[in-house]
């Protein structure tokens, strides 16, 4: 049974459609609010925006968290903005061109109309944090400050310092003890959601574990909010927290949600190199880096392996001898352009043989030239604490030397699949930030994530959760003594025994290490469909391997990382096969996904618009079924489709 | 009692700022009065007895004293607010955190020493002249001699004369000038006073304070100690 | 390097501790602390031992969630980083090295490494932010705020609440963690609105959930990772005080 997906996007024109959808759906009264419960699945930019505002209109909001703080959602790891259509620089920007360049720099496979509202409401989160004391950077004036980010002519990146998603977080959180001090939201950290309960085709609580005594919880609600990341961390390396986890997400898809272009990942390419097989993660070096430093590997062969041998430093390569192939390849934005783009641009480089450490996977990120320009002082307020954690990773000061850096798993696109309203196609629950699919198309551009979990929380849902849930209004209290809340909670139990019960050889990590091999080599920066069959046959052998073999030690009903991690690592082995099949059914190569059959002559990432513009939606069928595939047709009716040029 | 001097932790801070502040003014007055002792017996005995038991005195005695016991029990009382906060499994290994000060950590053992070194000033002093008047006599033994109330300067004479008593003394200086160099600063940092430009130089005046101080007192104790030891060579 | 750790094992809150010895061989200058722990656990899960558990996130620092005292250091050796941000390079091949968990009454251990920092939520929730409702707020430019003081602002705001202020202080007062947030808020013109009453209820509830007083040692800015100044507790009795004289 395919879905029937009803996008819900509003009639009229582009800039009319969010005030007029809004005047269209229906509101709940402030009594009747009271009677309502949201279970709130995360506490980053989106969960935190999302729980705190619906507290703030009255409805009974639970939040859960897996960290023992919602402060501690990986937003707080952002570090170089957030954009906003403000034009306080005065250069012409605009909520069209904000949602232009989103549009664009997803490769035009995210949806119009839920661009242009992401965009049309850029402006109020500004407003809104420095409302809540975000102290983001300004100017002598006293007016707020803003740089560069890539894929953008133009300055609207609001930023606090290298942290402003700890900042941004901070303010949710704050808004949010506001109203667990008030009373209308209550807080359960160190919860991990493992289920989610559905009864007649609508969501009507989840089941969790209380990861400090490991007992499991039922939760019921009249509607159920995923607002739990992405998850990038089926690649086991990437630039995610080690808790990060897709697993909120996968459960919504088992019980029946629509998951949306799982293969569309963003590698970003600013990154520390990995430096050895005893690493478990990848560190970020913020993209505003790119606002200064240029990046460049060395053109002649012979100086790459003097490199490599450490016979020169990379300061003794003259001028003339460094190629800066973004600036070079891309001479509008050079070293600017999108994400992918680079990315792609440090793998082609390193592929030809160019990489300049030991592995050969890693270009330069230099700051010789702005320091020539700015002076060393001005370098060090903007960069100073990158700089200092570069060098307290690597043992390179940046100031000396340039930083290696190479691409790495960040973010991820794809996610649950939601409608205008950000509901998925189960009645009742929502998705909103990374978790879903809708905003960034095949490629997000930086400083683009905490605008979209911040307007996915503090201003769509709170307005569009209410439509469903004015038909709530007589509904009782959600019993969670059901039949279906006794299945869920079944399931689970028996999941965690079967796990606890084989008491194999292989830790949980081991066979984590290895999905991430297999994932990064064959689903990673460049796939084919080789490489996609192969993933898919591998990832299906090692999950055998891993309901066979693995080692999960401790007491279920207690305080049990290796159990988390366990139960978190059986749904990448799914998700991974899922993210290889949708990978393998876009024969094109958009945004972030790069199919090496369908490439321009340049080397370019090539579109097929007449077969593939289309949300790719997933909808589960059993761990070793094939999923059924539903297509929802992406018009774009405002814009107009073109190869992206980064050139001129 | 519901007041934040006693019931909230930056209140009492506070307390303990006020009263130390207002110690440390009376011992740089202290001080400044000993050292006339070096110069002359005759302007030390006029301070002397202007400090007697008359109602001024005795009232600035009462008050002193109900500092030092609000002081120290309110250090006390801190101190073991702060014990039980410390939890009861304590760090098996602890190492000095860089830049923090030995005395800042170690404030009531010094307090304690200097509470000691009080009492036996008071007993070696302040025993043999207010209390004297007060009880109503005018000279009390001293060493097998009689020594008036009002004659402090024979008194320190005879004090610093004995090598203990200068050891002991100097012990105790030593103590407070620890205690200082914490407290004089701490004071302005608690009663809210206090930034990064300023901390240089507060801790600079804290550090001249109580240098001065432990010069100035030192001083008499030494020269004392010395004229009584070696009168025929000075 | 090899390295010998001596590790704070509790089987959870109720429980007593104690400290177990345990090596580890072949780790690399480049690893991370945490890295290494991550290595000494995949051993013992091979073993079928229960691995030690620690709280950690992010890996950057940035999150707040990695807490260890190491050779009696909050965040080990060297200033201004989080555990995550130690690198083995830091050690001597051959050191022993005692790794325990936060210790103040107000962060119970819940299993090893891993204490309770819920107090710190606590007195969050009793005041520290502003409260404006989502949407009803001015233009972000409305009102301009001298860059240095909004730089300042961002100095207190850096706080990761990580709790090593509390764990470091011989007294276990939480000062420096309430006054970076009483102080980030207070000098900017959107939190000045309701500075004193935060300031009241933060430090009331700071008390109440039974941290220590402050005796201005400094050692909570020594160990304090993002290198927050007491400069920030000096407000705060600032702002305190001055609230409590008005009342």
């Amino acid at each position: 049974m395919a879905f029937k997906l009803d996008a819900k996007i509003p009639a009229g024109a582009l800039a009319d459609k969010w005030s007029n959808h809004k005047a269209a759906i229906k509101v709940v009264s402030p009594a009747n609010k009271r009677k309502l419960d949201i279970i709130v699945i995360g506490t980053g930019l989106g969960g935190g925006a999302a729980a705190a505002s619906l507290g703030e209109l009255g409805y009974n909001v639970k939040v859960f968290c897996i960290q023992d703080s919602p402060r501690r959602a990986h937003s707080i790891a952002a570090q170089g903005g957030i954009n906003a259509a403000k034009n306080y620089q005065n250069d012409n920007d605009s909520v069209y061109r904000l949602f232009y360049d989103t549009i664009k720099g997803g490769d035009y496979r995210a949806r119009e109309a839920n661009v242009y509202r992401l965009a049309e409401v850029s402006n109020l989160i500004i407003d809104q944090c420095v409302a809540q004391g975000v102290p983001f950077a300004r100017e002598y004036g006293g007016l707020l400050a803003n740089r560069s980010f890539g894929g953008a002519q133009v300055s609207r990146t609001f930023y606090a310092r290298g942290q402003t998603g700890q900042q941004l977080l901070l303010g949710a959180y704050a808004a949010l003890n506001k109203e667990i001090a008030a009373g209308t939201v209550k807080s359960y950290p160190r919860h991990e959601m493992l289920d989610v309960v559905v009864e007649n085709g609508e969501a009507k609580g989840i089941i969790a574990r209380n990861l400090v005594t490991g007992e499991i919880e039922r939760h019921g609600a009249h509607a159920v909010v995923i607002a739990s990341g992405g998850y990038g961390n089926v690649f086991f390396l990437s630039t995610n927290a080690m808790g990060s986890n897709g697993s909120a997400a996968f459960q919504c898809y088992r019980k029946g949600a629509g998951f949306a272009n799982p293969c569309f990942t963003q590698i970003h390419p600013t990154c520390i190199p990995v430096h050895g097989t005893q690493q478990s993660k990848l560190t970020l070096m913020s993209e505003s880096l790119r606002n200064d430093g240029r990046i460049w590997v060395p053109k002649k062969i012979e100086d790459v392996k003097a490199l490599r041998a450490g016979k020169i430093k990379p300061s003794d390569i003259k001028e003339e001898d460094r190629d800066y192939y973004l600036e070079r390849r891309y001479p509008a934005f050079g070293n600017l352009v999108p994400r992918d783009v680079a990315s792609r641009a440090a793998k082609e480089r390193c592929d030809a043989g160019f990489g300049v450490n030991e592995t050969g996977l890693a270009v330069f990120l230099d700051f010789k030239t702005a320091i020539e320009r700015l002076g060393e002082d001005i370098i060090k307020q903007r960069y100073g604490n990158l700089f200092d954690m570069y060098e307290e990773i690597t043992d390179v000061s940046p100031y000396k030397e340039p930083m290696q850096i190479f691409p790495a798993v960040h973010y991820t696109m794809g996610g649950i699949w939601v409608d205008y309203n950000l509901m998925t196609t189960i009645p009742g629950l929502y998705a909103i930030g990374e978790a879903n699919f809708s905003d960034h198309g095949a490629n997000r551009l930086g400083a683009s994530a905490l605008m979209q979990g911040l307007a996915d929380g503090y201003f769509v849902l709170p307005y569009t959760i209410g439509d469903y849930l004015s038909k709530k209004i007589q509904a009782p209290k959600v019993d969670v003594n059901t039949p279906a809340f006794d299945e869920a909670e079944k399931a689970v139990k028996d999941k965690i025994a079967k796990l606890m019960s084989i008491n194999g050889k292989q830790s949980v990590d081991d066979i984590h290490k290895k999905l991430g091999h297999i994932m990064w080599e064959n689903v990673g920066m460049a796939r084919t469909e080789q490489s996609l069959k192969t993933a898919i046959t591998e990832i299906q052998a090692l999950r055998k391997e891993f309901w066979k073999d693995v080692k999960v030690v401790g007491d279920p009903m207690s305080f049990n990382v290796e159990l988390e991690k366990a139960l978190r690592l059986a749904d990448y082995l799914e998700l991974g096969e899922l993210m290889a099949r949708d990978a393998l059914n876009r024969a094109e190569s958009c945004g972030g996904h790069f199919r090496s059959e369908h490439q321009t002559e340049e080397g370019e990432a090539l579109r097929h618009d007449e077969e593939f513009a289309y949300a790719a939606v997933w909808e589960y069928k059993g761990m070793d079924q094939e999923p059924e595939l539903t297509k929802e047709m992406l018009d774009y009716e405002f814009t107009h489709r073109a190869q992206r040029n980064y050139k001129d | 009692m519901n007041c934040f001097l006693y019931n909230s932790s930056v209140g009492k801070k506070l307390v303990m700022s006020i009263s130390g502040c207002a110690l440390v003014l009376f011992i740089l007055f202290h001080m400044s009065m000993n050292l006339a002792a070096i110069f002359s017996a005759e302007a030390y005995n006029m301070i002397c007895e202007l400090l007697g038991a008359n109602w001024y005195a005795l009232v600035g005695t009462a008050g002193l004293a109900a500092l030092v016991v609000v002081h120290f029990a309110y250090a006390l009382l801190l101190t073991i607010n702060n014990y039980r906060a410390r939890g009861k499994q304590r760090y098996a290994v602890e190492t000095k955190e860089p830049g923090v000060s030995w005395a800042s950590k170690n404030m009531l053992v010094l307090g304690v020493i200097v509470l000691g070194g009080l009492l036996l000033h008071l007993s070696h002093f302040w025993a043999k002249m207010q209390l004297v008047e007060i009880l109503g006599g005018h000279e009390s033994e001293v060493g097998g001699q009689m020594i008036a109330a009002t004659d402090g300067a024979a008194l320190i004479q005879y004090t610093f004369s004995q090598w203990y008593n200068v050891v002991l003394y100097l012990v105790w200086f030593a103590a407070l000038w620890f205690h200082l160099t914490h407290g004089v600063w701490s004071m302005f940092q608690t009663a809210g006073w206090a930034n990064d430009t300023w901390y240089p130089r507060l801790k600079c005046i804290a550090q001249l304070v109580s240098t001065i101080i432990f010069l100035g007192f030192a001083a008499v104790v030494v020269v004392f100690f010395v004229k009584a030891n070696c009168g025929c060579c000075c | 390097m090899n390295f010998t750790l001596k590790i704070w094992r509790q089987k959870d809150a109720k429980s007593k501790g104690a400290f177990e010895t345990y090596k580890v061989t072949d780790i690399s200058a480049d690893t991370s602390f945490l890295e290494m722990l991550d290595i000494l656990n995949n051993n013992l899960v091979h073993e079928g031992k229960d691995p030690v558990a620690f709280d950690h996130d992010c890996r950057e620092g940035i999150c707040g969630m990695c807490s260890l005292h190491i050779n009696g250091l909050a965040h080990g050796p060297g200033q201004a980083a989080t555990t995550c941000q130690i690198y083995m390079r830091k050690f001597k091949d051959g050191d022993t090295i005692t790794i325990e968990p936060w210790r103040s009454a107000a962060f119970p251990v819940i299993k090893d490494l891993v204490v309770n920092r819920g107090a710190y939520d606590q007195i969050l929730q009793a005041g520290g932010y502003v409260s404006v409702r989502t949407n009803s707020v001015p233009d972000a430019n409305a009102i301009p705020i001298p860059k240095a003081d909004a730089d300042e602002s961002m100095d207190a705001a850096a706080c990761i609440g990580c709790g090593a202020c509390a764990a470091t202080c011989k007294n276990g007062s939480a000062m420096l963690f309430v006054a970076a947030r009483v102080s980030s808020l207070a000098k900017l013109p959107q939190g000045r609105v309701e500075g004193a009453r935060r300031a009241k209820a933060m430090v009331a509830k700071m008390d109440e959930l039974g941290f220590g007083n402050c005796t201005n040692t400094g050692a909570c800015q020594a160990e304090c990772p993002k290198g927050i100044s007491i400069a920030h507790i000096a407000r705060l009795n600032r702002e305190f005080l001055a609230a409590k004289l008005q009342d």
